[in-house]
């Protein structure tokens, strides 16, 4: 316990560090995910194609693997980033692929019908997309984008491995320092459930709030 | 000289892989004219209707709405929808939009309307049809029948040169069928140009100018509703008729 008290300051900063990470990775990986599903279900041959090709690499890769591959991959020919940019790219190409799909089933589950009246009503499929059946696809797919999300959070320690200062890279060094890994490790676990705690909750609430009257 | 037609259907065939479901189908519609296509289950009369705006895609012939033929999927087509209302058997009303949002929502994004004069607009066509105080409700706070003439009114919104309606009452309760035929029969004498898919034939026979009778994918009768209800010439369309007819 101690350990974890007189560090308190710097389990403070990894947990904020951890916070941003995700946060800033799942917000550009909805992005991602949300285009790419609209390409998955676009009446555009190779968009339909890209898109699933993109999914299918990227989503059958572990992740480890991808963060090194970025790294040490991107370095070798030139192109190199910071080691924070490096691991919110990786991580939200990576998420973009769970949210793709989330929002696809979302997008299954609106009635055809929906898309049916706004095509006769001469709305483009980029229109019919984003006014009508993408509002309606996020709103029965809150839930599982959450468990996207929490498990976003706990991906995130693999941003560890290239020396981002976050809440798993911190158990490491303590570990180095202390040599007292139990000890150490539980507060990193304390400190994520005091991400993901609250975050499923919000949720909950969230999925609540915005469900469609049907 | 008689002005052109607005719709024309010409030998149009629709397959569904093995299913032949339209066959060598010739149909005119005039402006201002009211048609309603009749016919059992099966025989073609929901598919030609959605043919008609391309929701669903002919396999050979030709269909052309005000002297265009049908586009392919795209920019063109949508622009061609727009001027062709559809109202559809399940209503479709956009279940995460107020009834008033639902009616602007094509003026705004297609017609690019101002959203004040979008909304003004809508809410007389509301009124229009009865529904004026459910503008901020959600479809499924509605009954049945206030979808539908929601259904409609969104519809109307796009000012169409053309209405399409697809059983319009044949998900309805019995005494919402009354509310929204009586909102049809209306439209239909100011003129508006509509072809009908219904079972409803008291609608047919007193707002519409011609009937058609389809059965197997072909129209096999195409008469005044006062001489196909009460001279068929075919054995099918008689048939067919005693068995309505008969309770």
């Amino acid at each position: 316990m101690h350990v974890v008290l007189d560090n308190l300051p710097a389990f403070l900063r990894a947990t904020r560090v951890t916070a941003q990470l995700t946060v800033i990775s799942f917000l550009l990986a909805m992005l991602i995910g949300t285009l790419v599903a609209g390409f998955r279900v676009s009446p555009v041959l190779p968009l339909r194609w890209l898109g699933t090709v993109y999914v299918e690499l990227v989503r059958n890769t572990p992740l480890l693997v991808l963060i090194s591959l970025f790294v040490f991959g991107f370095t070798k020919i030139g192109i190199r980033y910071s080691y924070y940019a490096s691991a919110i790219i990786v991580l939200s190409t990576y998420t973009g692929t769970f949210v793709a799909e989330t929002v696809r089933a979302g997008i299954n589950t609106v009635a055809p019908g929906q898309a049916e009246a706004a095509r006769s009503l001469g709305l483009t499929f980029s229109q019919l997309l984003f006014a009508v059946v993408l509002p309606q696809a996020f709103r029965s797919v809150v839930a599982p984008l959450g468990s996207v999300f929490i498990a976003l959070i706990k991906n995130s320690a693999l941003a560890s491995t290239i020396a981002v200062m976050d809440l798993s890279f911190l158990g490491t060094q303590l570990t180095n320092s202390t040599g007292r890994p139990v000890a150490v490790f539980m507060g990193s676990a304390f400190f994520y459930l005091l991400l993901a705690l609250p975050s499923g909750w919000a949720i909950g609430w969230f999925e609540r709030r915005v469900a469609v009257k049907r | 000289m008689t002005p052109a037609p607005l719709v024309v259907v010409e030998k149009v065939n629709k397959h569904f892989g093995d299913l032949h479901v339209l066959r060598d189908i010739d149909l005119t519609v005039d402006r201002g004219e009211v048609v309603v296509v009749i016919g059992p289950s099966g025989s073609g009369k929901s598919t030609l209707c959605r043919c008609i705006n391309r929701l669903e895609r002919v396999t050979s012939g030709r269909i052309t709405i005000d002297g265009v033929a049908l586009p392919e999927e795209g920019k063109a087509l949508a622009r061609l929808r727009a001027d062709v209302g559809m109202v559809f058997q399940s209503f479709n009303l956009f279940a995460h939009k107020t009834i008033l949002q639902n009616v602007t929502l094509g003026p705004i994004k297609v017609r690019k309307l101002a959203k004040d004069e979008a909304r003004e607009r809508g809410l007389k066509l509301l009124e229009r049809v009865g529904i004026a105080d459910k503008a901020d409700r959600y479809p499924a706070e509605l009954s049945g029948g206030q979808q539908q003439r929601a259904a409609i009114a969104r519809a109307l919104a796009m000012g169409p040169k053309l209405m399409l309606f697809d059983e319009p009452t044949s998900a309805l309760d019995p005494e919402m069928i009354k509310e929204v035929l009586d909102v049809m029969v209306e439209l239909a004498a100011e003129g508006t140009t509509m072809v009908v898919v219904t079972h409803e034939m008291g609608f047919a026979r007193s707002a519409a100018r011609r009937v058609a009778f389809m059965d197997g994918g072909r129209i096999v009768e195409m008469a005044s509703p006062e001489q196909f209800f009460d001279q068929p010439q075919t054995d099918r369309a008689k048939d067919f008729l005693s068995k309505i007819l008969a309770h």
